[in-house]
Formats: C-alpha cells, structure tokens, sequence
C-alpha cells in the first residue's frame, strides 16, 4: 500500500472561512437568502445506499450542511421478536440485514446458546467460520461494485454483482437458499456440507482472485478512482473512538480494531490472520483496506477448507423447541461483519419469549453522527461516493 | 341556473389539496386522473405489443428485494434481453417494482413516485409481505397488503423471489400487456376516491397534492 | 478488571455486578451517579467507545433500564452500565456531551419508549416514525398484533394453527410424542 502523507489533506474541521455564520458549531443559514439550496438526495434516488435519504443544504455544489433521514425501511423486528418464541424468533433474524444476513444468523445463535448453555461441536463451529467469511465475500464483492458505480464506473459492478451471484450458488448449495439462509440456527447449524463442496469453492476462489486482479488494475489504480477519492471524507485517529467507529473505516485511519482478533469468536483463534490497517484515513485508503480484507476473507476460506475436521457432528442437542424456556440473563455477542461490530444485545427472563433483543450495526454511528460531520464542504457529487465509503446499509440502523 | 351546475360538478371533479398551504395550492395542480379508454383495436394492439418491448423499471429500492434487481442487471441474468431497463427517474419509466414490505414512511414515496409516473404504468411486487404481510404481519409499521394503496399488476411471490421467478413475473406482465389486461393505471383512476382514502387513512400528516402530477 | 471494578466500588455505589463472560462485565449504578460513572470510566479507564445506548421495559417493576455498553480497546472488555429509572417520571440526564454520537440513540429511545432526555440535540425530531400518533410503539404495554389488524387492512386467508397440534396432525406424528432431534451420521 502506497504511503501517502496526510498533510496533503485538509483537516476534518472543515474550513468555514466561507461561511462566517457559524453558531454552536453549527452553520445557520438562510434559504430564503437566495444563497443556499436545500435539496434532498434519496430515498428514490440511485445515488444513495439502500433506502435512505440525505437532506442536504448547498451553496453552488457545495454541501453547506447534510441530515441523514431513516425509517423507510423500520419493520419493527425488536417488537416483533418480543411476542415470539426463540426458535420463531430465528428465521426473521437473518432479515434485518439483506447484504450479509450471516451475521445476525451467528450471533442470534451464539447469545441463545450462551444463555442456554449449550455447547456446540467442534465442526459447527468450522462451519459457521467459513458461513460467515463467504458471507464476507460475497458483501464486499457488492461493496466494490457500489463504490466503482458511485463514481460513474458501472462495469465494474456488472463484474463484481455476477461473480457475487456464483458465491451465492454456494450458499444455496449449502443452505438451500440465495439470499436469506437461515443456517446457523441454535445448537448448530442446519447440515453437514455437501459432498464436493470443497472442489466447488475452490473453483470459484480462482475465479474470484482473476477477477480481483483485474479489479486492481482497472479500478484501483485509476486515475478517476485517485483523483476523486482521495482525500475525500478524512477521519483522523482521535475521531474513530469518540465517535465509535469500527470496522475497515477504523483500520483505515490506523486504529486495529477488528472483533475477529481482537476477542476471538469461533475458531478465529486457530487461523493465521494479520491486521489489515493503513494510516491515511480517507476513502481510498479505505477502499485499499476493504479490498484487502476481501482478499483476506478468500485466504482464511482456504484455512478454515484445510484445517476443518472432515467429520464429526454438526448440532448439539437442544430441548424441545414449541417449549423451550432460558433462563434470565443477559448478554451481548458481537461479531465482525464487513462494516464493523455487530452486535446483538439479548435479555431473557425466563419464559418463553426473549424479554428484548437488540442489534446494534455498525452503520447506525457511520451513517448518522459520522456521514453527516464528514460531508460538509464536499462537493454534492461526492456524496455518494462518501456514503459508500462508509458502507452504510440502512436496514441495521432502523432494524 | 345551468350553469351553477356545471361549477359545482367541477368542483366535485377538482381535488381538494387539503394537505397543501394556500401558496402551495397554486403551485399544483388540482386535476384528476382520467381513465383512458382503448382506441381502435389493431391500433391499440400494436401499441400494446410496443408497450410490451420496451420495460423501463424504476429504481427505487424500497425494501429487500432490491438486492435481487442488482444480479438481474449483470450478464448471467441479463433482463436487457427482455428490453428492460432501469431508469433513475419516475418520469421516464413504466414499470414500479416493489421490493417487498412496505413500511408507513415508504409508502407515501412509493405513492407519490407512482403518481408521478407516465401512463401506461404497470406495478410488479416483489415477495410474500406485499400479498398478505409475509411474516411481518403483526408488525405496527408495514403495511399487510399494498393492493389497498396502488394498483398491482403481478405478485411474484417468495421471501425472497429468486432472479428467474422475476423474470417469469417480467414475463407474465408482458403477456398481460399484449392481451390488453394490465390496466392498473385505469383501474386507479376509476376507484381513485378509494385508495385516496386507504391512503390518508394510514398516512397522517399528509402534505402533498392529491395527485402528484 | 477486577482491579478497576473494585477500584470503581471505592467511589461509587455499585447495586449488582455480574460477570457474563471473561469479556463481558455488567454493572449496575445508581441514577444520579451515571454522568459521573460514565466520565470516569471514558477518561480515566479507557473505557472510549461506546458499542451502543438502549432501553428495556420492565412493565411488571414499572420501570425502565438503560444501558450503556461501553467496550476498551486497550483491556479488549466490554462493560454495560445499567441503571434504572422510574416508568412514570421517564425522564433521564442527556449525555449527548461525554460521546457526540449518543444523542441519536436518545433520539431513537425518546421516540420508541417516550423518555424524555432535557437539552439532547435534535431530539424532539422524528428518527424512524413518521405520522405516529399512538403511544411509543417498543412500550411493552403496546399491542403491535392489535395495532396491525385495526390499521391495516387483512387478506383474508391466513390461518394461526397451533405448532404442537398442527405438528401432531400433519407432520411428525413421531418427533411430537418423543421429542429428540435428529441423530448426525
């Protein structure tokens, strides 16, 4: 990764020299001034991620102040799994999140069965491992995509979102399902994996790596792609803990946070991994990073293929599920999915149904508190390539 | 006398645009939708089959099953073949995708980009949450079933429907759109006062024209 | 962390301390204490980042739990401070100062269980509902189901069969008489 000094960047605070008219940190400004227009970017927009919408306020093409607006896609998931049972409560987990369900699946599981006490075997866990690094795959190929075609580069995305579809191949062959696959369910995971599923994946990770090379060359060392993101949406390294940044954005502006090293889960203790961070802090370098960590994902797919036992029992035993009660407590599982921490905060008291469940995603600071400092004084046609940048998805924030 | 009457049939006809401030109300317009009757039949058969060809979706991602339109778009699916395309704008295209569940913050979106759509217009949901609410039946916020609120042309059904069942969906609206049949559009004209009201009923702070021209 | 969490009981009153896992710690504080406890914990403990801030009604108690799961990068430990506050007076100190990211989760709580948080910013502003006029949907004294069928409007044909007699009936005539999931190869 090429080094880059940051010096060459202006300072997060942006420059206000412009806009005197600053009160509380915040700029006032007049629309009826004439001066400044106020303009919504989304939800029916194809420059946003997903169903949100930006409401923006600008002088020429510059963004004078921006509001991030959620909601529209708020189906009540915490409420819902209030009123149902725990095993009922399993195939809406994987919904609250369309990208990567994986996710939600692993850690839903993981706090029922922390809760309930239930180990699960050796090979589960392997299985669950390599579940979610394909998950990983598949969300980051998606992430490319977006991030070439929100600087006008569609084909990239045409390469990325059809080699994605070969991975969901995979996991349709391994779940039974493309896009949501209700896998991992408590006590284990649904099946053992199918014979010949080793050879499958390793085909499709050449072809991914082929692909991924030419990414490289035709995106990301373009002279568009430079041009545009660097520089663009800087964070520095005392913004990421006051603002609780996680994930790739941290370990782009040089904070290793990663869940997966940083409080081993599964069997991430037994792969070889290595940190992936860069010091810069603006969206290329956190392109680099994601692109790193995509190549990193398809290396520890290899391992986890390698050292997994070939044999050995896939579910643990669990009660009877139409009468399953947990005992009180509470917990929080958390796992790394390819924005960041994820987490899933469940209580229990007893009966049959979960007291309150909550999932915190990464994107709920990303999107919000931290898009919203990051695009002023950018210009309007950045605001997506910013927003991608960040890998926000807007299902995690409103659930 | 006669013409009294003729000024209070026109207001019965014009809309009301309680929702908008009176500066607002001489920005839009105040006309309803007319139902536009087929015209000769070969004529009217030709048009249909052009209609047919030529499939400009909206993109506009209104729930989940957005994530499926994505692979539709690449080479493996390929909906071009088909002469569908995605458009960013509601007023250069003709087919409404719901993407599933529609939440109560959605459908007033979803309202106003399909008014704002050019007829003929056709409208495909997505997934089993648009037929009777899927499993977020008892959720306070989405809707059960969007049949209520804008006229639908095809279900596909399945949480989530696979590419080639969307494009089975794409197929059966075409054969519908060549035998004459999908008439959404009129059917929302005709019974326009019915799904303003299962709208406004649900959508409380309602601050827009009756119909978004 | 045993050392840090005595050294926290030296200062303040700590109700109830539980040890989930060796990376998992919650402690319970009193109301008036928090913005103390929390500046503390963030400066002096390194306790900086916040994974999130939520509610949980207890109807039964007529009370409501926040709580603040912190997490220190340098311990590799999360910590969740909870307090309790009363269910009819929901009113708690903002601490939109100490993390500038936690008024949205304010917002959010304001909007989904109505506690009111005085001089959050923006926090009167609709996050997710909008044109709500019922009670806080996320109280657990509100009925979604009930909600749903007077709002909305029912395809009729949908039918609730109870799992264990339908199970009985239809499917596995077997695995409901002696439940046991299936053996693996």
């Amino acid at each position: 990764m090429k080094e880059i000094s940051k010096s060459k960047y202006k300072n997060y605070v942006a420059d206000r020299s412009k806009y005197p008219l600053l009160k509380d940190g915040k700029p006032e400004f007049d629309l009826n001034s004439h001066m400044f227009t106020k303009i919504w970017q989304g939800p029916q927009h194809p420059g946003v991620t997903g169903n949100m919408s930006l409401e923006l306020v600008i002088n020429g093409d510059e963004v004078i102040d921006c509001k991030t607006h959620v909601g529209y896609l708020h189906r009540a998931f915490e409420k819902l799994m209030e009123r149902r049972k725990f095993m009922q409560c399993f195939p809406i987990v994987c919904r609250i999140c369309v990208p990567e369900p994986d996710t939600n699946e692993y850690c839903f599981s993981a706090g029922i069965e922390e809760l309930a006490g239930i180990d699960i075997p050796e090979k589960a866990k392997w299985i669950r491992t390599l579940n979610l690094e394909m998950s990983r795959v598949a969300s980051f190929l998606m992430w490319i995509g977006g991030q070439a075609g929100s600087l006008g580069m569609g084909i990239i995305g045409q390469w990325t979102v059809t080699m994605r579809d070969f991975w969901l191949d995979l996991f349709e062959e391994m779940s039974g399902g493309r896009i949501y696959h209700m896998y991992m369910i408590p006590g284990g995971v649904r099946k053992d994996l199918p014979e010949g599923f080793e050879l499958r994946v390793k085909k499709v990770i050449k072809q991914t790596r082929e692909l991924l090379v030419d990414i490289e060359k035709s995106f990301l060392n373009n002279a568009i792609t430079k041009s545009r993101l660097q520089g663009l949406g800087f964070i520095p390294p005392e913004m990421v803990e006051e603002y609780g940044i996680v994930g790739p954005t941290a370990r782009a502006s040089g904070k290793p946070f990663d869940v997966r090293q940083n409080n081993p889960y599964l069997v991430y203790d037994q792969l070889v991994m290595k940190m992936i961070t860069s010091d810069v802090g603006d969206a290329y370098a956190r392109t680099l990073v994601r692109f790193a960590e995509t190549i990193l994902s398809i290396d520890l797919i290899e391992q986890i293929m390698h050292k997994m036992p070939k044999t050995g029992k896939i579910q643990a035993k669990i009660p009877n599920v139409l009468n399953w009660k947990i005992p009180a407590g509470q917990t929080y599982i958390k796992a790394e999915s390819t924005r960041g921490e994820h987490g899933f905060y469940i209580i229990t008291d007893g009966s049959k149904y979960p007291r309150r469940i909550f999932v915190r995603g990464a994107s709920y600071t990303h999107a919000i508190s931290v898009l919203e400092k990051l695009a002023v004084n950018i210009s309007i046609s950045d605001t997506a390539a910013l927003m991608v940048s960040l890998h926000t998805c807007p299902p995690e924030i409103e659930r | 006398m006669e013409k009294k009457d003729i000024n209070e049939v026109e207001k019965q006809m014009n809309l009301a645009n309680d929702g908008l401030s009176d500066k607002e109300k001489t920005l839009f317009s105040d006309a309803r939708p007319q139902v536009v009757p087929p015209v000769h039949k070969i004529f009217e058969n030709f048009r249909n089959w052009a209609r047919a060809q030529s499939l400009w979706m909206l993109a506009f991602g209104t729930g989940c099953g957005a994530i499926e339109l994505r692979p539709l778009m690449t080479s493996r699916y390929d909906m071009s073949r088909y002469g569908i395309a995605p458009r960013p704008s509601p007023r250069q295209s003709s087919v409404f995708i719901i993407g599933g569940y529609a939440s109560l913050k959605t459908i007033k979106r979803i309202v106003r980009s399909y008014e704002q759509m050019q007829g003929p217009k056709f409208v495909i949901a997505l997934g089993s949450c648009t037929i009777n609410g899927g499993m977020y039946y008892d959720s306070y916020y989405t809707i059960n079933r969007i049949d209520h609120y804008i006229p639908v042309d095809i279900y596909v059904t399945g949480c989530m429907p696979r590419p080639e069942s969307l494009l089975a969906g794409f197929n059966k609206l075409k054969e519908r759109i060549r035998a004459g049949r999908a008439d959404g559009m009129n059917k929302y004209a005709e019974n326009f006062d019915w799904y303003k009201k299962n709208q406004k009923r649900i959508i409380k702070d309602w601050n827009m024209p009756d119909y978004n021209w | 962390m045993e050392d840090f969490l005595n050294r926290l009981k030296q200062k303040v009153e700590i109700r109830e301390q539980i040890k989930q896992r060796d990376d998992l710690y919650f402690i319970t504080i009193k109301k008036e204490q928090t913005e103390l406890v929390l500046r503390y914990i963030k400066d002096n403990e390194k306790f900086k980042h916040l994974s999130f801030m939520q509610a949980v009604d207890y109807l039964d108690d007529s009370k409501f739990m926040l709580i603040y799961m912190l997490y220190s990068f340098s311990r590799k430990v999360s910590l969740g401070v909870s307090v309790f506050i009363d269910r009819k007076e929901a009113i708690m100190t903002s601490m939109h100062n100490i993390w500038p990211h936690l008024w949205q989760y304010q917002r959010e709580i304001k909007e989904m269980y109505g506690i009111d948080f005085p001089s959050s910013p923006r926090v009167n502003e609709d996050f997710i509902l909008e044109s709500w006029d019922n009670m806080p949907p996320m109280r657990r004294d509100f009925d979604t189901l009930k909600y749903s069928e007077e709002t909305y409007y029912q395809r009729p044909g949908r039918k609730t069969n109870d799992p264990k007699e339908y199970m009985r009936k239809k499917l596995y005539n077997d695995f409901v008489k002696t439940p046991k999931l299936r053996d693996d190869k």
